[in-house]
C-alpha cells in the first residue's frame, strides 16, 4: 500500500477547472519531486491535497484512508504538513511562536521536537524572539519548514522551498530535505530548480497543463532527452 | 491652584474615563476585525445590551436585599459579561456565521451588523423604554473628594470612575497575558495574521472565533455598564460612542489590540481637552496676557464634540495611514 495515492485528480478554483487528471503515488520514505512550467498546476496539486480546492473527480488516499476533499484543519491530525509557496509564516508572531503554532494540534510535550528544529536550523535559534515578518527570505523559509516539522509529519508537502534563495541557501535546504527524509518522513516537493531536485528524488512528476506529462524515477527523468529538452532547459 | 484642580477634574479625569471606555470598546472592534475581517457596527449596541443585562441583575440583587461594600451593579457586571459573551456568540451564529459560510464579502457582513444594530436598538427600546436609568439602585454613588495642596477645591473622583480605571488596568494586563502566553491567544494572533496558514497548521478556527466574541462581548458589556454607572443608562448609549470607538480602532491600527487601547485614550483625551474651557486655566495669568481673556475658550464647542474623533482620524490617516501600531490597510 502506498502512503500517498492521488489518482486521476480533477480540481479547480470555484468553477474554473485547473487540474485535469493528475496521478501521483509515493511510497513511505520516498522523496517525490513535481516539476513543470509556470502555471502547470503544481501548487494547485498540493493545495488540492490540503482541502483548499474544489475536487470534481478522482481521489486522494493517504495511509489507506480516503482524504479527498478533507478540510484543511484536519490534515495536521493525519500528520500531514504543508509549506505553501507564499505567505507561509505568521509575520507578527515571533519565530518561536510560529513553531509553537506548528505544534498547535499537539497536546503532548513537544519541547524535544522544538530543540530538534532549532538544531536543524541554527539561525532560527538566534532569532527566536524576533517577528517572523522581519526575517530575510531564507530565514522565513526555515521558519516555514520548521513550523511544518513540529507535528513530526509522516508526509510533508513543500512548495518551492528554495524560491528566491541563493545557490548556497538552496543546497542547504536540499540537504535538510534529504536529512529529514532519512528520518522516515515522506516528502512531496515542487521545485523550479528541476535538475538539482530531481537528482535527490526517488520519483519525479512532470506536470503540464494540469496533468502528468511524464512520471518516472528522478534519475530516469534527468536522463530522458525529451524531458531535458522541454523542461530542464537542455 | 483651584484652576489646576479644575483642569484635573474636567480635563484629565474626564479624558481618562472616556478614554478607558473607548479603549474597552475598541479592543473588541479591532479583534473582531482582525479575526473575522469586518467592521462590527453593532458593537455599540452590544454595550447598551450588556449594561441592561447588568441593570436587570442589579435589580434582582437589590430585590433580594443584598448589600455589599461595592456597588451592586459592579458585582452584577461580571455575570452580565458572561451572558453578553453568550449573546455575542449567539448573534454570530444566527446572523454572521451563515454569511461567512456562504462566502459573503466583508461589506455584506458590515451591512448585516448594521441590521443587528437596528434590531438591538429596537429590542432594547421595546423592553426598556426610552428613559434614562440610574445604575445605582441600592444606594447613591460615592464621591471621593481628595484635597489638593494649595487649593480650596478638591479633586473629585467618583466610585464608578475608580472601579473603571481598576477594571481597565486588570483587563489590559489579562488581555496581554492571554494574547502572548496562552495557546488560544497565540492562535488568535495567528488567525489574524494569516487565516489560511492557520487552517493549514490545524488551528481550530471555530475556537478562535468564539474566543473573539467572548472577549469582545464581555468587554463591551463592561464598557457599557461602567459608562452607565458613571452617568446614566440610556438606550441610545451607543449613538455618541460608536464613532469615537471606530476612530480609536483605526487610529490605533486596525486589528491591533494595543493600538486600540492607545487609540482609545488618544481619542478620549483629545475629545475632553478640545472641549475644555482653557480660559479658566489662563485666568491666574489674566494680567500678563496681551489679549483680553474671554469667558469661554474651548477649541471646539461641546455640541461639536463628535467632530474631534473625525479630525484625529483624518490627521492620522493622512500622516500614517496604517494607524499608530501599523494595522491592516483597509482594502
Ligand atoms: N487562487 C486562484 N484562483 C484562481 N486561479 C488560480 C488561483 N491560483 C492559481 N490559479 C490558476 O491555476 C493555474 C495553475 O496555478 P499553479 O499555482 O498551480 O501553478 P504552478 O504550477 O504552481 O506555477 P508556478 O511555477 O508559477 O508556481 C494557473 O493558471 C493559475 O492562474
Ligand atoms: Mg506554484
Amino acid at each position: 500500500m502506498s502512503l500517498l495515492e492521488i489518482s486521476d485528480l480533477h480540481a479547480g478554483y470555484g468553477q474554473m477547472s485547473i487540474l485535469k487528471g493528475v496521478n501521483l503515488t509515493l511510497e513511505q520514505g520516498e522523496i517525490g519531486v513535481i516539476v513543470g512550467p509556470n502555471g502547470a498546476g503544481k501548487s494547485t496539486t498540493l493545495k488540492a491535497i490540503f482541502g483548499m480546492l474544489n475536487i470534481t473527480e478522482g481521489s486522494i488516499r493517504f495511509d489507506g484512508k480516503d482524504i479527498t476533499g478533507i478540510r484543511s484543519e484536519q490534515l495536521a491530525d493525519h500528520r500531514i504538513a504543508f509549506v505553501p509557496q507564499e505567505q507561509n509564516v505568521f509575520p507578527t508572531l515571533s519565530v518561536h511562536e510560529n513553531l509553537e503554532m506548528g505544534a498547535y494540534v499537539r497536546r503532548d510535550d513537544f519541547s524535544s521536537v522544538m530543540d530538534h528544529v532549532y538544531d536543524i536550523f541554527p539561525p532560527l535559534k538566534d532569532k527566536r524572539g524576533q517577528a517572523a515578518g522581519e526575517l530575510s527570505g531564507g530565514q522565513r523559509q526555515m521558519v516555514a519548514f520548521g513550523r511544518a516539522l513540529m507535528i513530526e509529519p509522516k508526509l510533508i508537502l513543500l512548495d518551492e522551498p528554495t524560491a528566491g534563495l541563493s545557490p548556497m541557501f538552496m543546497s542547504q535546504i536540499f540537504d535538510r530535505v534529504i536529512a529529514i527524509n532519512r528520518t522516515g518522513v515522506t516528502v512531496a516537493m515542487v521545485e523550479q530548480n528541476a535538475k538539482q531536485a530531481l537528482a535527490i528524488a526517488h520519483k519525479g512528476f512532470v506536470l503540464a497543463g494540469g496533468r502528468n506529462s511524464y512520471t518516472d524515477t528522478g534519475q530516469n527523468l534527468l536522463n530522458n532527452p525529451e524531458v531535458a529538452a522541454s523542461f530542464l532547459g537542455g | 491652584m483651584n484652576e489646576l484642580v479644575f483642569f484635573i477634574n474636567k480635563g484629565l479625569v474626564s479624558g481618562l474615563i472616556i478614554g478607558s471606555i473607548y479603549a474597552l470598546g475598541a479592543i473588541g472592534v479591532t479583534l473582531i476585525f482582525g479575526i473575522l475581517r469586518f467592521a462590527h457596527f453593532a458593537h455599540g449596541d452590544m454595550m447598551t445590551l450588556g449594561a441592561f443585562v447588568t441593570l436587570i441583575l442589579t435589580a434582582a440583587l437589590a430585590a433580594l436585599g443584598i448589600t455589599l461594600p461595592v456597588p451592586l451593579a459592579f458585582i452584577a457586571m461580571f455575570p452580565a459579561m458572561v451572558i453578553t459573551a453568550f449573546i455575542a456568540i449567539g448573534l454570530d451564529r444566527t446572523f454572521y456565521k451563515p454569511l461567512r459560510q456562504a462566502g459573503a464579502r466583508p461589506v455584506v457582513l458590515v451591512m448585516a451588523s448594521v441590521g443587528v444594530t437596528l434590531m438591538l436598538q429596537g429590542l432594547i427600546r421595546l423592553f426598556a423604554g426610552v428613559r434614562a436609568r440610574d445604575m445605582f439602585i441600592e444606594a447613591p454613588k460615592e464621591i471621593f473628594r481628595i484635597p489638593f495642596p494649595g487649593a480650596t477645591r478638591p479633586v473629585i473622583v467618583t466610585e464608578p470612575q475608580v472601579l473603571l480605571i481598576g477594571f481597565v488596568v486588570v483587563a489590559v494586563i489579562a488581555l496581554h497575558w492571554f494574547l502572548t502566553r496562552s495557546r488560544l491567544g497565540k492562535a488568535m494572533r495567528a488567525v489574524s495574521d494569516n487565516p489560511e496558514l492557520a487552517r493549514i497548521t490545524g488551528i481550530n478556527t471555530n475556537h478562535v472565533v468564539w474566543a473573539t466574541w467572548i472577549i469582545g462581548g464581555a468587554l463591551a458589556c463592561a464598557a457599557g455598564t461602567l459608562l452607565s454607572m458613571d452617568v446614566t443608562l440610556k438606550p441610545d448609549l451607543s449613538f455618541n460612542i460608536l464613532l469615537p470607538i471606530f476612530a480609536a480602532t483605526i487610529v490605533g491600527g486596525i486589528g491591533q489590540p494595543y493600538g486600540a487601547i492607545a487609540g482609545g485614550f488618544l481619542v478620549g483625551f483629545c475629545e475632553t481637552l478640545a472641549v475644555f474651557n482653557w480660559s479658566i486655566l489662563l485666568r491666574p495669568f489674566r494680567d500678563e496676557l496681551w489679549f483680553e481673556l474671554p469667558n469661554s475658550m474651548a477649541l471646539v464647542p461641546t455640541q461639536y464634540k463628535l467632530m474631534v474623533p473625525f479630525l484625529i482620524l483624518i490627521i492620522v490617516l493622512i500622516f500614517r495611514p496604517t494607524g499608530i501600531f501599523r494595522g491592516r490597510v483597509l482594502a
